[in-house]
């Protein structure tokens, strides 16, 4: 906290009142950890995840960001070799340890992968997937869904003519924006992202980056990124990783102007 | 140094290209000899017409029993490959992805199984015919032919659907599809080329394989209007015809062989013509 300046003394409380009014968590991960046969993945993760907030998981390649991140929807299901342990709750749910419908849990989570992965469906029919799944069977409403979440992406304008083409024809930026508009279509809670701007140009990052800095008022999301500028352009809280263990935690400021381990130094210096 | 590398590369060239375009060449060369042969018995008749009483003597008539009975017993068999070989296929993609040691014992069986040759499945199918107390007909044909081919149409659909990224799946779990959806609105759609590829793949095996059917169909000049009634089959027609001292039941035998190879080729084109249409939304 000491990045806090004499200019604006009256913040200085601030930190305690928020302190004191435990800022409400999205998830809230206990003691996770995932073995992969004898390499320890993730160790003894706690971390609560707020809420409507932009958390962004920062580390060096192969500490476990992306781990974490497929544990939160349980795509570590996908892997026989993770062996995960630990709780993940979303509200009161706790995704790894029950026998709740894992796709209704899912559906709470909208996922953006590194890469975009278009459905081999037309554009249309993309953004009503989730939508289908969930039941909705009234064509108008699908419609009208479809075109609020492709206007929500900035996604609209520049398919609204050729809606019922592949979702191949895009560029890979758009098809990025048609991946977000399309786990957007479904309502998620959180938004989890993994590295979503890497394999983008830079117009297209930029336009993804604004998205999310509009989405944060109703989403919380979870954003992997080795781009540290992007870091502090989004992040409201920043969480540092270091061979699968949480090593700082906190606001940007705090976290990435002020680091204290010497992991982070180190990661700082050869980042930037 | 460098011309050295200049003489490596036009010998590997020349070696590579020989090795590719010497094989066309003898496939064009099998084509060649079989409507060369066959030409001049490749009638109408041929197609069109049963084979008349002295027909394996240089008598009248045509075919068309071995035609109807290979395309009834193919497309059955085929039918029967997919309808086990589709979900199989997609079970081993999507259910078996995390279990890699059980994906590839299951791969291997398959292997196996695809390596076996036609004439143990034939005494297998026949065995099996006796024990149900059956006797040769179209539908023992169908049953063992299937056996042949069910393991071709997992495995080579297997091979496309294994090339999908699982990025692909785990965008489809996150939007909330459960494994089964996953794999039939989704991997399906994408591998659906693949998938008729290992159609085509198996029905040419079927269509063209004489040792699965030579016990279990039998032959008859007829054509089959009931499952329990024999089947005539290309192939054996072939090897009757061929196996015949007149030169002009030999000259039929290849006129066959032609019928035989245009039939592929129909099926081949027509079905690939399909795949591309149906997989134009593919991400590729």
């Amino acid at each position: 906290m000491n990045t806090l300046t004499a200019k604006n003394t009256d913040t200085l409380m601030e930190p305690r009142a928020i302190r004191k009014t435990k800022p409400e968590s999205a998830i809230s991960i206990k003691n996770l950890n995932v073995h992969a046969g004898s390499h320890h993945i993730l160790n003894n993760i706690n971390l609560e995840i707020p809420k409507n907030k932009v958390t962004v998981l920062l580390g060096p390649s192969g500490c476990g960001k992306t781990t974490l991140l497929k544990s939160l929807n349980k795509l570590t299901d996908l892997y026989k070799e993770l062996d995960v342990s630990g709780s993940v709750f979303i509200g009161k749910d706790d995704i790894l340890n029950s026998n709740h419908n894992i796709p209704a849990l899912r559906q709470k989570m909208g996922l953006l992968s590194q890469k975009p992965y278009p459905l081999p469906v037309s554009i249309f029919k993309n953004v009503a997937y989730g939508l289908k799944l969930k039941g909705v069977k009234d064509k108008k409403l699908i419609a009208y869904n479809v075109e609020q979440k492709l206007k929500e992406v900035g996604l609209w304008e520049e398919v609204k003519d050729r809606l019922h083409s592949s979702a191949d024809s895009l560029s890979i930026g758009q098809q990025q924006r048609l991946c977000l508009a399309r786990g957007l279509a479904v309502k998620p809670q959180i938004i989890l992202a993994d590295e979503p701007t890497s394999a983008l140009d830079p117009v297209s990052s930029k336009i993804i980056e604004e998205r999310f800095r509009e989405l944060k008022k109703y989403y919380t999301i979870v954003i992997v990124t080795h781009i540290l500028r992007q870091a502090q352009r989004l992040a409201d809280n920043v969480v540092f990783m270091h061979y699968g263990k949480i090593i700082e935690q906190g606001t940007p400021e705090a976290v990435l102007k002020n680091p204290q381990s010497s992991q982070l130094k180190e990661y700082l210096v050869d980042g930037f | 140094m460098q011309k050295r590398k200049t003489i490596e590369e036009r010998v590997f060239r020349i070696l590579t290209g020989v090795a590719c375009y010497s094989l066309i060449g003898i496939l064009g060369y099998i084509i060649f000899i079989i409507f060369n042969k066959g030409f001049s018995s490749l009638t109408l008749d041929m197609v069109t017409k049963l084979p008349s009483g002295g027909y394996y003597y240089g008598g009248e008539g045509g075919v068309l029993n071995a035609i109807v009975g290979s395309l009834y017993i193919a497309g059955g068999a085929t039918l029967i490959a997919i309808i086990l070989g589709v979900p199989a296929a997609l079970y081993i993609n999507s259910h078996l992805i995390r279990y890699k040691r059980t994906q590839n014992t299951v791969r291997y069986i398959l292997d196996s199984l695809w390596g076996v040759p036609s004439i143990v499945y034939g005494a297998f199918g026949f065995t099996l015919m006796i024990w149900l107390g059956m006797s040769a007909s179209l539908l023992a044909g169908i049953i063992t032919v299937a056996f042949l081919i069910t393991p071709i149409v997992i495995r080579s659909f297997d091979e496309a659907l294994s090339t999908i990224p699982i990025g692909l799946q785990e965008a489809a779990l996150s939007l909330g599809s459960t494994k089964s959806q996953t794999a039939f609105k989704v991997l399906l759609k994408q591998g659906f080329s693949g998938l008729v590829t290992a159609i085509l793949l198996a029905f040419g095996r079927a269509i063209g394989d004489a040792a699965s059917v030579l016990f279990t169909a039998g032959y008859t000049d007829l054509i089959p209007t009931n499952l329990d009634e024999p089947a005539a089959t290309l192939p054996l027609s072939i090897f009757f015809q061929l196996s015949s001292p007149i030169p002009a039941v030999r000259e039929r035998a290849y006129a066959a062989a032609a019928i035989l190879t245009i039939i592929i080729l129909i099926i081949s084109i027509s079905a690939r013509y399909f795949a591309k249409h149906y997989s134009k939304e593919n991400i590729k």
